[in-house]
This record gives C-alpha cells, sequence and structure tokens, in this order.
C-alpha cells in the first residue's frame, strides 16, 4: 500500500504545526490551520474505505475509527470558527500576532497529541500522548496572560500532571502484571498482545493498576471530584481551545479509560471496573447538576456541563453491555457535536458583549438573533429535550439500564432533570428577557455552529442504519 | 536473590524514601532545592545499580540523565530563578510539621500494605522496588498539597516523577521509550513551569500560589 493513513494522520498536524511556528500574518495561518485540519478529516475518512494494517505501535480498529472521525471533524470545525474567532481577538488587541502564531502552532500540536494517544496501540505511548496533549492545553488555557487565566492553567497544569503521574503509575502495574505471561520488553506494552492474553495476568495486580488508571484518566475525563481544573480552564482559554477541551479531549482521556476496561474485562479474576465507573458518573452527574444552579459566567456553566454529560457517558460504559455502550458511544457523540456548537455560539457572544458574566447578558434574540436562537437550539439540545440527539441518546441510556438497576438509573434521571432546571434558568436570562449590555451585530461564522447542530438534530429524527452498525459493532467489542 | 544485589537496591529504594521524607520538614526554599538534589542524586544511583543487577545498559541512560539533569541543571536553574526573581525564601504550609510527618508515615504504611498484598507473585526485589516507588509517589503528592508556594509545589511534581521512574526501572525489562519519555517530560513540564514562573512574577511580583487564590471565577 503506497498510502499509509496512518502515518498521515500524524505527519499533516506535526508539519502544520512546524510551518504555523514560522510564519506570519494571522489570516494566512489561520487559512492554512483549516487546510491542515481539513486534511487530517479527509485521512479519517479514508480509514473507512481502506482500513490500513495495525502495527506494534500504531493500530486502527472500529473502536478508534469512530473517536478518529469524530476528533478530525471537530478540530476541523473549530478550525473555521477559531479564524473568525481569532481575528476579532487581534482586533481587539487581546492577543498580538505573535501569540496568535503560537496558538496555531499549538493548536496542530495538540490535534497530533490526540490523534497519537487514539492510534496509539502501545500503552506507553498513550501515555506520552495524552500528557503532550495535557502540556500544550496548558499553554493555551494561559494564552491571555490575566490573572484568572494564569491561575487557571497553574491550576490545569498541577492536577494534569497529577492525574498523569497516577496513570503512569498505573501503566507500570499494567506492565507488571503482563511480564510474567508475555515476558520482558516491549511485547507487554502492546494493547493487542495485552488484550489477547490478559486471562492469564496477575488479578490483584490489575486491580491495583485500574484504580490509578482510573484515578490518573479519570482526572483528565473531568469527573468529580477530579475536576477541580476543568471549569476554570474552560473559561479562562480561548472559546475555541474550550470547544476542543470539552468537545475531544475529555472524550481521549475517556477512550484510553475503554481501552484498559477491555484489558479488565478480559482477566476473568479481576474486579469488575464497572461498579467503579457508575459511582464516579453518577457523583459527577449529580454534583454537576446541583453546581450549575450557582454559575455566573457563561462559560464556565457549560464547563460544569460538560461534567455532567461526561458523568453520564462514564455511567453508561460502566453499566456495559451492547445496549448502553451504544447508548454510551452515541452520547459522546452528540455531546461532542452539541457542546462544541454551544461554545461556538458563545464564543462570538462573549466577543459582542465583550464580558462572560451572564449578569450582564440579555435578550440575545433580539440584539443578535442568529447567534441567540443559535445558543437556544444549542440548549435545547444539551439538556435532552427532544426533537434532538442528546434526548435520544440519553433515552437510550437510561431505558438500556433501567431494567438492571433501577435505582441507579432513577438517580441519573434525577441529574439530568436538575441540570436541566439550572440551565434553562440562566438561559432564560440570556437569551430572553430586556437587551443588555454592548448591542453589535456579531462578525461571526455561523456555519460550523449550525452544521453541529444540523447533525444532532438529524441524529435525533433518523440514524442511518450504517451509524448504527458500525456503533453496535464497537458496542460489542468494548463487552 | 537475595543477596548484595538485593541489599543494595533495598538500601538505595529506602533512602529515596527517606529522602522524601527530608523533604516534608524544609521550611526553606534552598535547603528544600538541595534535598531534591539529594532525592535526584538516590534515584540515579539507584537507577545506575538496577541497570548493573538486571544487565540492562540502557538503564544507565536513564541514570545519567537523572544525574545531570534532575539533580545538577535543575536544582541550579531554580536556585537561580530564585535569586534573580527575589521569591520569599521561606516556605509557607498548610500543616505543621509534626502533623506532615504523621501523614507521610501513614501513607507509607499504606503504599507497603497495597503494594505488598497484590504482589505476592512477582519477585521480591520488583515488589519492595514497587512498595518504595509508590510511597515516593504519594509523599510528592503529599509536599505538592502542604506548600504554598509555587516553586515548592513544583519541587513535590518532580520528586512525584523520580518515583515514577523508580517504579519504571524497578519493573524489570519495560522497554526504553517509557524511561526517555518520562525523563522527557520532565524537561517538558520543567520548560512549561518556567514560563509560568516568569510570567507570575510578570503580573504579580510574588510566586506565592495564595496570591493567585484570589480569584475564584464566581465570588467577585
Amino acid at each position: 500500500m503506497s498510502f499509509d493513513a496512518l502515518g498521515a494522520l500524524l505527519l499533516i498536524p506535526a508539519v502544520a504545526a512546524a510551518i504555523l511556528a514560522l510564519l506570519p500574518g494571522y489570516r494566512v495561518t489561520a487559512a492554512l490551520n483549516v487546510l491542515a485540519a481539513l486534511l487530517t478529516l479527509s485521512t479519517a475518512a479514508s480509514l473507512f474505505v481502506v482500513q490500513p494494517v495495525s502495527g506494534q505501535y500504531l493500530l486502527v480498529d472500529d473502536l478508534n475509527k469512530v473517536f478518529i472521525v469524530l476528533t478530525t471533524f471537530v478540530g476541523f470545525t473549530t478550525s473555521v470558527f477559531s479564524a473568525s474567532y481569532i481575528g476579532h481577538e487581534i482586533d481587539t488587541g487581546r492577543l498580538t500576532p505573535t501569540f496568535v502564531r503560537f496558538y496555531h502552532a499549538m493548536y496542530q500540536t495538540l490535534m497530533f497529541a490526540m490523534n497519537l494517544a487514539l492510534l496509539a496501540n502501545n500503552i506507553g505511548l498513550m501515555w506520552v500522548a495524552v500528557e503532550v496533549a495535557t502540556l500544550t492545553t496548558v499553554l493555551m488555557v494561559g494564552i491571555y496572560r490575566t490573572h484568572e487565566a494564569l491561575e487557571a492553567a497553574w491550576k490545569y497544569f498541577i492536577l494534569g500532571s497529577v492525574g498523569i503521574a497516577l496513570a503512569l503509575f498505573g501503566t507500570i502495574l499494567v506492565y507488571m502484571a503482563a511480564r510474567p505471561v508475555i515476558g520482558e520488553g516491549a511485547d507487554a506494552m502492546v494493547w493487542t498482545i495485552l488484550v489477547a492474553r490478559a486471562g492469564q495476568f496477575d488479578p490483584a495486580l490489575l486491580d491495583v493498576a485500574f484504580v490509578f488508571l482510573l484515578l490518573g484518566y479519570g482526572t483528565k475525563v473531568g469527573l468529580a471530584p477530579l475536576h477541580a481544573w476543568l471549569p476554570d480552564a474552560h473559561a479562562e482559554g480561548p472559546t475555541p481551545i474550550s470547544a476542543v477541551l470539552s468537545g475531544l479531549l475529555l472524550n481521549v482521556a475517556l477512550y484510553a479509560l475503554l481501552r484498559f476496561k477491555m484489558i479488565m474485562a478480559a482477566c476473568a479474576g479481576a474486579i469488575a471496573p464497572g461498579p467503579l465507573m457508575v459511582v464516579m458518573g453518577l457523583i459527577s452527574v449529580i454534583f454537576a447538576a446541583l453546581m450549575l444552579y450557582r454559575r455566573r459566567d457563561i462559560k464556565r456553566m457549560f464547563a460544569y456541563s460538560s461534567i455532567e454529560h461526561m458523568g453520564i457517558i462514564v455511567f453508561a460504559f460502566g453499566m456495559g453491555g451492547p445496549l448502553a455502550n451504544f447508548a454510551g458511544l452515541l452520547h459522546m457523540t452528540m455531546h461532542s457535536l452539541t457542546k462544541s456548537a454551544i461554545f461556538f455560539a458563545v464564543g462570538h457572544i462573549a466577543q459582542v458583549k465583550g464580558t462572560q458574566k451572564i449578569a450582564d447578558m440579555g435578550g440575545l434574540t433580539v440584539t443578535n438573533p442568529v447567534l441567540g436562537w443559535g445558543l437556544v437550539l444549542g440548549v435545547v439540545a444539551i439538556v435532552g429535550l427532544p426533537p434532538l440527539g442528546i434526548f435520544m441518546s440519553e433515552f437510550l441510556v437510561v431505558s438500556s439500564t433501567f431494567a438492571r438497576q433501577p435505582v441507579l438509573t432513577a438517580i441519573l434521571v434525577m441529574g439530568i432533570l436538575i441540570a436541566l432546571g439550572g440551565i434553562f434558568m440562566r438561559l432564560n436570562v440570556v437569551v430572553f428577557g430586556e437587551p443588555k449590555g454592548v448591542t453589535k451585530p456579531a462578525e461571526a461564522s455561523y456555519v460550523p455552529m449550525f452544521t453541529h447542530l444540523a447533525l444532532v438534530l438529524m441524529a435525533g429524527i433518523y440514524l442511518p442504519p450504517a451509524l448504527v452498525a458500525g456503533f453496535s459493532n464497537v458496542a460489542k467489542l468494548l463487552g | 536473590m537475595h543477596g548484595l544485589e538485593f541489599d543494595v537496591a533495598h538500601a538505595l529504594a529506602g533512602s529515596l524514601v527517606l529522602a522524601s521524607f527530608m523533604m516534608l520538614y524544609q521550611d526553606r526554599l534552598y535547603a528544600l532545592l538541595n534535598v531534591y538534589a539529594l532525592h535526584a542524586f538516590v534515584l540515579a544511583l539507584s537507577v545506575a545499580w538496577q541497570a548493573f543487577i538486571q544487565h540492562a545498559p540502557h538503564l544507565y541512560v536513564t541514570a545519567t540523565i537523572a544525574l545531570i539533569f534532575k539533580a545538577i541543571i535543575i536544582p541550579v536553574t531554580l536556585h537561580r530563578i530564585i535569586v534573580r526573581l527575589g521569591i520569599h525564601r521561606e516556605i509557607e504550609t498548610v500543616l505543621s510539621v509534626g502533623l506532615t510527618m504523621i501523614g507521610g508515615i501513614g501513607l507509607v504504611a499504606l503504599s507497603m500494605v497495597v503494594m505488598l498484598r497484590v504482589t505476592p507473585g512477582a519477585d521480591a526485589l520488583a515488589r519492595e522496588d514497587l512498595a518504595f516507588a509508590l510511597s515516593v509517589v504519594l509523599l510528592g503528592l503529599l509536599v505538592m498539597v502542604t506548600r504554598r508556594n509555587a516553586v515548592s509545589q513544583v519541587v513535590g511534581f518532580m520528586s512525584l516523577e523520580n518515583g515514577l521512574v523508580l517504579a519504571a526501572t524497578g519493573a524489570k525489562g519495560m522497554p526504553l521509550v517509557v524511561e526517555i519519555s518520562v525523563a522527557f517530560s520532565v524537561l517538558i513540564a520543567f520548560i512549561v513551569i518556567g514560563i509560568f514562573l516568569f510570567r507570575i512574577r510578570e503580573r504579580f511580583d510574588s510566586v506565592d500560589i495564595a496570591a493567585l487564590d484570589r480569584f475564584r471565577g464566581e465570588r467577585r
């Protein structure tokens, strides 16, 4: 095979990052950023046509195909949004051209790291990739260099590093468990080999390893009580980064967790990882739902909503079984699309109003109808009202788990309803009510936002059979 | 293989835990940095010894990185940063020294109980190494949560990373790619931290995290 899609998925962002670091002028670099993201997306799409051979270090299977396509797609639409967002930031002087150059290079580095984490077949390599992704986002969160941005970045850096350190300890323990069975050397870190032979591993060692991995990667997923970095990082960084953090990076960490869950499932004597995940998921849902009521900053509010949704997803995967896994995958996809669409809207709104405080906003449907109604649509989607996609996926999560765990599912439903109330209460002020604050037309690119929302709407009404078949296949893989 | 090899490895790993304890009661930044240099030096010795007894020459690379980069370059650079930025030399602690030490002892006991119980199958050297490594990791976390000063939190984090390297080298035959990456990540982390320190200084003339705590996003 002359064309290696796996290499290209890593090479395109890496080369783009190097070029973008050198080029001045934000219009050219923003366009190049979009182009690179588009190229990566088309390469990812080609995985469905020709499936490359997996090797010692890189791997493609049905599970990570879903993640990669989702990541590159949202990466592409966000780069389109980012182009108009960054233009405005330069005009208002919040970012200097040097910082924009840095920003674009970091954006592509982040894409590289996420693709690497998703493609890695070696658990050590996967860990390195997640660490690189963390460090790049730390730098981007702090890019405004305000007091708040620095604190957010510092907090994110410290908590993220601790999480990542615990994950490494877990990774080492997995190697220790694998070594007596597989033998010394690189083979004992290759995921495909680990899964194939996990049945003979020492269960007790795997148990401890999974606890570390859950705490470590769970910090990156934003599960309560390890979530403290997440709202600050979302609120203080540039909005395109909030979209990528919520829509993609949390998924990447979750993906790492799922890979290890599959190893655990293959080892009969080990504890079932499900209950741990279910408990952490439920805690996150309830906690985030309650926290939604006291938010005054619009980006922080949607950051807490991300914690809630990651909780739902982890709950679904924790319950396991083909149906719940299917629901979890669907919910993850819908959440990524919806949440990034919301951040696209919120980014432009914050630029128009010059603030992120909810109290200083009002009557958006009157002053900026397109943005306002876009936000309404996004919020209707995110709280899980029909007929949009999240309603469907939440319904699936609840219906597939209710028969097995009625009490737990009831708690989950309660959390979802509490969150619905919290978000609507704030939304009411922002989009309806008296117009408040600066009222000027937005120079926005609406295409990415409405593309996402259209996809979510479509998924709510009609799921293509090919997609259903693909997702069911992956759900079976997850066990 | 109980013998001299085992005893020396044991002693070195134990010394690393001891050095972690020494960090817990330092109340001056310079002293903390010196202890960190000692910590990294002990790590380098321990890794070199592992390289020797495992006949794994690539581990000497890790040991050299630990010696040159962690035991010399980082402490010297941080020392200079402290001088240049005129940071307060005293460390504010959240808990008293006594309580911190008791907490540390509890954490070491915890890691012994956990690790020794779950690894009866593994060979004695690997399991004790792992137990010591977990102790160093947890003590590093303790240093991070009981200090208010950014530099000492960073030192706590670096001692935590040392614990990870100890674990990685104790796991016999673990591929080189991971060890290099660990060393490399420390490098990156250090650059990031350096940038942060300068930025923090630029804005607030202080590297005290308490100065950052004013902001909580909601309470203004």
